[in-house]
């Protein structure tokens, strides 16, 4: 997965799609996740990432990460 | 060097809720680097806000609506030229261009320059032919149908779903879910802006628009895409962004190639959700937000009036993405001397 490259987020989580004008208030973790997803990194180490940081187990990270990144392609955040 | 001086008459100054785009250009004229202007403003009604902005219009006088005829018009402004020497015209208003393109020669006997499209560039992309214009330039436009009687609104199930779109041939349009709304729409719209009702397929997607300004001879000398942020009531931008989309881009200069469009215009385009534009309708002038396409780098209608004149005409190629405007509303204060005046003698 990889963010489109044009996607601006700001310090306080505020993303401005400009190809769509699109634009969205994200969370600390999601503004994380993001960050990651930015710097290049693939699932599995954004996955280890935030298990290290954070108490949660493997199937309910593994799940809402599922969710989060569906939700980032059905909004054209995300390079096909 | 000193800097040339233009007279330039502009219309369009009515900056209500349905604001026209008369001081959205007088604004990007008067922030022009390489000349100065005095701006004579060209009103239809006296309660036009434009009129009584006097830091933007420095001469006001009323003209003769379009339906009075090309001579009215012409001999008003004859007058107006008489006083105030003009140089340039800047029709702002779908339903005078006709009249403004069909006297271009008698202006020029005058003095007064234009920058519109060709009668034949006008007509073509007119809403009730939008079929043919799509598949002569190779662009997608929804289906559509022009109708002139009630009767038709029975048949139009043989060739529509609904909703579809009931459209005025200069300006309205409204989604209608039945039979009888579109009755409805049929009245109010024919009433108002005559026959024939253009019946438009309504394609699901995000309306996105595109300001451009061609030079005449197949060049875009810039164009800037937006999407609407909200909308009116009245189906108007009361706030938009500028983003980046180099489809849309690509789909105006090849338009612009294609036609050789000389002036500003506004494509207005449905994106799908699969990423397919449909061309819904061509404004064939500069349209009301062109001030944000001012603020995000191309001054379109400084580079009008440098291409009209044979001055260097920049050929902007880039603009700023996520520049936003939003409309305010603001109570002027004038005086009924003011408007007494334009009331008695016509100008002000």
């Amino acid at each position: 997965m990889k963010l489109k490259r044009n996607i601006a987020i700001s310090e306080n989580g505020f993303l401005f799609n400009p190809e769509t004008g699109d634009s969205f208030i994200v969370n600390p973790i999601a503004k994380e996740i993001l960050n990651y997803l930015e710097a290049g990194y693939d699932n599995e180490k954004i996955n280890q990432l935030i298990l290290d940081r954070y108490e949660v187990d493997l199937v309910t990270l593994e799940k809402n990460m599922e969710d989060f990144f569906t939700m980032l392609q059905h909004n054209e955040l995300l390079d096909r | 060097m000193e800097k040339p001086k233009f007279n330039i008459a502009v219309t369009g100054l009515n900056n209500t809720d349905n604001p026209g785009p008369g001081i959205p250009v007088i604004r990007g004229l008067k922030e022009s680097k390489d000349f100065d202007v005095r701006i004579i403003g060209l009103a239809y009604e006296n309660l036009e806000p434009g009129i009584y902005m006097r830091d933007l219009v420095d001469k006001t006088y009323q003209i003769p609506y379009p339906s009075s005829g090309k001579e009215a018009v012409l001999e008003r402004i004859e007058y107006i030229n008489s006083k105030e020497n003009l140089d340039f015209i800047i029709p702002n208003l779908d339903a005078e261009l006709y009249t403004f393109i069909q006297s271009k020669e008698k202006l020029e006997k005058m003095g007064i320059r234009t920058f519109l499209p060709s009668m034949q560039q006008f007509e073509e992309r007119h809403k009730a032919n939008l079929n043919e214009y799509g598949d002569k330039y190779g662009i997608k436009v929804p289906f559509s149908k022009s109708i002139t009687n009630r009767r038709d609104i029975e048949e139009l199930k043989e060739d529509f779903e609904y909703p579809l779109l009931v459209k005025g041939k200069f300006y309205d349009a409204y989604l209608a879910y039945t039979p009888e709304q579109v009755n409805t729409h049929f009245n109010k719209i024919s009433a108002k802006w005559g026959l024939p009702v253009i019946i438009q397929e309504f394609i699901r997607g995000t309306e996105v628009n595109v300001i451009a300004l061609g030079d005449g001879h197949g060049n875009t000398v810039g164009a800037v895409p937006m999407r609407k942020q909200y909308i009116t009531d009245k189906g108007k931008a009361w706030g938009g962004i500028t983003i980046q989309d180099n489809k849309m881009l690509d789909l105006t200069k090849s338009l612009i190639k294609q036609t050789k469009w000389r002036g500003g215009m506004e494509l207005e385009l449905i994106k799908t959700n699969q990423n397919e534009y449909f061309l819904i309708e061509i404004n064939p002038r500069i349209p009301a937000w062109v001030y944000l396409a001012v603020a995000a780098g191309q001054n379109l209608p400084e580079a009008m009036i440098k291409l009209a004149f044979g001055m260097d005409v920049p050929n902007y190629s880039e603009y700023e993405v996520g520049k936003m405007f939003i409309r305010y509303s603001y109570d002027l204060i004038g005086d009924i001397a003011q408007f007494g005046s334009l009331s008695v003698t016509g100008e002000m």
